[in-house]
């Protein structure tokens, strides 16, 4: 009996949170986003799109065989692209909080590449707050300028969305100066409807700038064009009613240029230009770099290049 | 439980300008032409007997691109002779070959035609363009597969027509005439030749004397599918040229599918005759919006149903009925949705709304328009930049619009959304239902109780629920009052192009 009235109560305080920040068709945003994909970007238009989505490219490698040495090569790679010196930098690179203090001796003090840390019990974020917690202080600490957060998906799903938003808060007061981006893990979510409520639930407390992120590369399901978009509407609903802009990063599953610009075309046509720059978005990625630079290669010379001719960075996502 | 925070908007917003997204010119897109060649010729003659003759008056007219206002092509003008000369052919290849040929023999004829459209469709699909002005990402989306669809869809049929009328016999009519409108030049063929070839009947058919290229160019597919001279006929020219075909003695059935004007017309000039007929004509539909629906899909749909095909469709969703607890909401999005709305030359592919199909078209729509701001409804169109030559209207949104204003009543046939409100689900029946017109309607909402009442009280003959303007050969379409008589598409589409004993 007890056990009975706890759920209604749960679900009557989800159904008040789909109440508030309404619901998602799925057919519809299909439909939407499949639009996205039929957009002809050519020429001197994909050339600022491929080159602008490199410097959207959080850099990532989040693997237990990660050494110091194969992060300083992350690090050189995110500084230096490719072999022209005139493709940018990417924005971050992306690593485990172990991996922070070597990321910050590669990278140097005043580095152009941001140092993003995935943190809190990455990916299942089944510990103790205070343990999610010390992990994310320690990372700022060894110099993490970005801490990539997962959501206690036990507890979204259990219905304590309370509890959830409180984590977000406390993990966004540890981080101090750093960006915060929140990790739904859209997969684990499953429905549309409840990516958006858990959007909103975090952005309503985070600081303009904070991200919020699809996943954590580790599940089956990643970044979509549907859940990307999903995101990119809570983010314009939530930045019109209340001005607070915040940022978006899709991650895993974007591994072709051609993908990356049918997700910025959604960025263009949902949030505009305001959104088309790396403090507002960005591709949590690894082997998305070189399919865009042997894709802006390919626009250069007229050619394609053979794969090994662009450096490796990392295996991971 | 803690409470969830929400904080209040306003006290965030205070003092600050309120937020708005910038769609400016950070990221252009360049100019991404569709190339393929869409082989015209010069100068097209009807399609009489399985070849293409010279009109007997030697009269051409011309067919005009409407995105450019140049010269695409040089039509033949059929005159009464030319349209007699038809139907005698089609007599005859009704009583000698294809009214006597096995279905599953007709079969054939019917998938070949639709593979050869598929091998062919980019071609068809710039051929369509060209011609009618909508975007190449419709007449290639949607324009041509759905017109191959129709063909494969009655090809099958073909062989299994005792099945249409399970328990009794059918039998083609004989000969039947066909006029069509130029908002679909090549799906209105499709959809009305394929039901009327798989039942066995014969065709003169008349296309829109502004888009008569695909129509010709599918008469060259049927050529190639080696359909037995006579089966189908072509003739092209402007209303004289309908009126011989919808009055001549010869067809069993004239089907037309256009304004409900002329279809009066053709009714009143038909009576007392023993003709059946079947009229596809206008529509006002409604398009209504619940508070629980998901609005942003919503506004997918409300777009899609108005602005689909420059709103040159009888079934556009052209008066939008908004809950009052989310009309603000609606409009808002809408008018936000529109500004990223590609207006333009309709071969680039990334064009969304294409060129206006004639000068004539463009002026009634902008007199409604007229009308419309003069009767006191509020005007939104976004800034797009519009080409210079060429026949372009901006999409155009009306808000605070009547019940008795001209622009809620009338077909404006063009990109021009009327929006109204409602308060309760009685309320959006009654003004949904306050037309002449009943083709088609739209509900959004969440709630699958409340869309099976609407779809049951709303006087359309489709509804779509949580979509807008979806079409399937297998589905039959067709209205109520106004909107005609008579269904196109599935086994309906099929009872209407046979007698059944």
């Amino acid at each position: 009996m007890v056990s009975g009235l706890m759920n209604a109560g749960q679900s009557v305080s989800l159904r008040r949170l789909f109440d508030d920040v309404g619901t998602v068709d799925s057919v519809g945003i299909e439909e939407r986003v499949a639009k996205f994909t039929t957009r002809s970007i050519k020429k001197t238009a994909k050339v600022w799109g491929l080159r602008t989505a490199v410097t959207m490219v959080d850099l990532t490698t989040l693997e237990g065989k990660d050494t110091p040495g194969k992060v300083a090569s992350l690090c050189r790679k995110a500084l230096h692209p490719a072999d022209d010196p005139t493709v940018p930098p990417t924005a971050a690179v992306c690593v485990y909080p172990a991996m922070v203090r070597h990321a910050r001796r590669a990278l140097g003090l005043n580095a152009p590449v941001r140092i993003a840390s995935v943190a809190t019990a990455f990916p299942s974020g089944q510990a103790p707050l205070a343990t999610r917690l010390a992990e994310v202080r320690a990372a700022v600490a060894d110099g993490a300028d970005e801490v990539d957060m997962v959501i206690n998906r036990g507890a979204f799903l259990a219905g304590e969305y309370g509890r959830v938003q409180d984590e977000i808060s406390a993990v966004r007061d540890t981080c101090g100066a750093a960006t915060l981006k929140v990790i739904l893990e859209v997969s684990e979510l499953e429905t549309y409807d409840k990516i958006r409520a858990a959007s909103f639930l975090a952005m309503r407390v985070l600081r303009p700038g904070d991200f919020i992120k699809t996943s954590t590369g580790k599940t089956s399901l990643n970044a979509t064009l549907g859940n990307n978009q999903v995101m990119l509407e809570a983010i314009r609903d939530f930045y019109l009613a209340t001005g607070v802009a915040i940022a978006m990063k899709p991650a895993g599953g974007i591994r072709t240029a051609k993908q990356a610009l049918h997700f910025l075309v959604a960025v263009k046509e949902t949030l505009g230009d305001a959104w088309l720059n790396n403090r507002r978005y960005r591709f949590g990625a690894s082997a998305l770099l070189n399919d865009l630079l042997r894709q802006l290669e390919k626009e250069r010379t007229g050619a394609y290049q053979a794969p090994y001719s662009f450096s490796e960075s990392a295996e991971s996502y | 439980m803690p409470a969830i925070k929400s904080p209040s908007l306003s006290s965030r917003r205070r003092g600050r300008p309120a937020p708005e997204l910038i769609f400016g010119d950070l990221w252009p897109y360049d100019p991404a032409p569709e190339t393929a060649d869409p082989k015209l010729k010069a100068r097209y003659g009807l399609f009489i007997n399985g070849r293409f003759v010279a009109p007997k008056s030697g009269k051409h007219f011309d067919s005009i691109n409407p995105a450019t206002e140049g010269k695409l092509a040089e039509i033949a003008l059929a005159g009464a002779a030319d349209v007699h000369a038809a139907y005698t052919a089609a007599q005859r290849a009704a009583d000698t070959t294809w009214g006597r040929m096995p279905g599953r023999e007709r079969a054939k004829y019917l998938f070949r035609i639709a593979r050869l459209l598929q091998d062919r469709a980019r071609e068809f699909a710039v051929a369509e363009t060209l011609d009618g002005g909508k975007p190449i990402k419709e007449s290639r989306d949607f324009d041509v597969p759905m017109a191959a669809a129709h063909f494969f869809y009655h090809a099958g049929w073909a062989d299994k027509l005792a099945y249409v009328a399970p328990g009794r016999s059918v039998a083609p009519l004989g000969v039947v005439g066909q006029v069509i409108p130029w908002n679909f030049p090549l799906l209105m063929c499709a959809w009305k030749l394929a039901p009327a070839l798989a039942m066995g009947n014969c065709v003169v058919l008349k296309p829109a004397e502004t888009t008569s290229i695909t129509a010709l160019k599918l008469a060259e597919i049927i050529q190639d599918a080696d359909l037995p001279p006579g089966v189908v006929n072509i003739v092209t020219g402007a209303g004289e040229v309908g009126a011989a075909v919808m009055g001549h003695p010869i067809p069993a059935k004239v089907a037309f599918t256009g304004s409900t004007e002329v279809g009066k017309i053709i009714m009143r000039s038909l009576a007392g005759t023993d003709k059946k007929m079947t009229m596809e004509l206008g529509g006002k539909a409604a398009n209504i919006i619940f508070d629980d629906a998901p609005i942003d899909q919503a506004v997918e749909g409300i777009i899609n149903g108005i602005f689909f095909n420059q709103g040159h469709v009888c079934c556009a969703g052209s008066r939008l009925l908004v809950h009052e607890p989310v009309a603000d909401r609606v409009l808002a999005k809408l008018k936000q949705r529109v500004q990223v709305l590609r207006v333009g030359d309709p071969l680039d592919k990334n064009t969304d709304v294409g060129a206006i199909n004639s000068k004539e078209q463009l002026g009634r729509i902008t007199a409604l328009v007229k009308s419309g701001v003069r009767e006191g409804a509020e005007l939104f169109q976004p800034a797009c930049p519009l080409p210079a030559k060429g026949w372009f209207f901006r999409p155009t949104i009306f808000s605070n619009v009547a019940m008795s204003h001209r622009i809620a009543r009338e077909e404006i046939f063009g990109p021009v959304l009327s929006v109204l409100t409602f308060r309760t689900p009685e309320e959006a029946v009654e003004k949904a239902n306050n037309t002449a017109y009943g083709l088609s309607a739209g509900v959004w909402t969440d709630k699958g109780s409340r869309i099976l009442k609407m779809s049951t009280e709303l006087k359309a003959g489709v509804v779509w629920a949580n979509t807008y303007n979806k079409f399937d050969p297998a589905s039959p379409f067709g209205g109520y009052k106004e909107s005609g008589f008579g269904r196109e598409g599935g086994r309906q589409g099929l009872l209407d192009y046979c007698q059944v004993t």
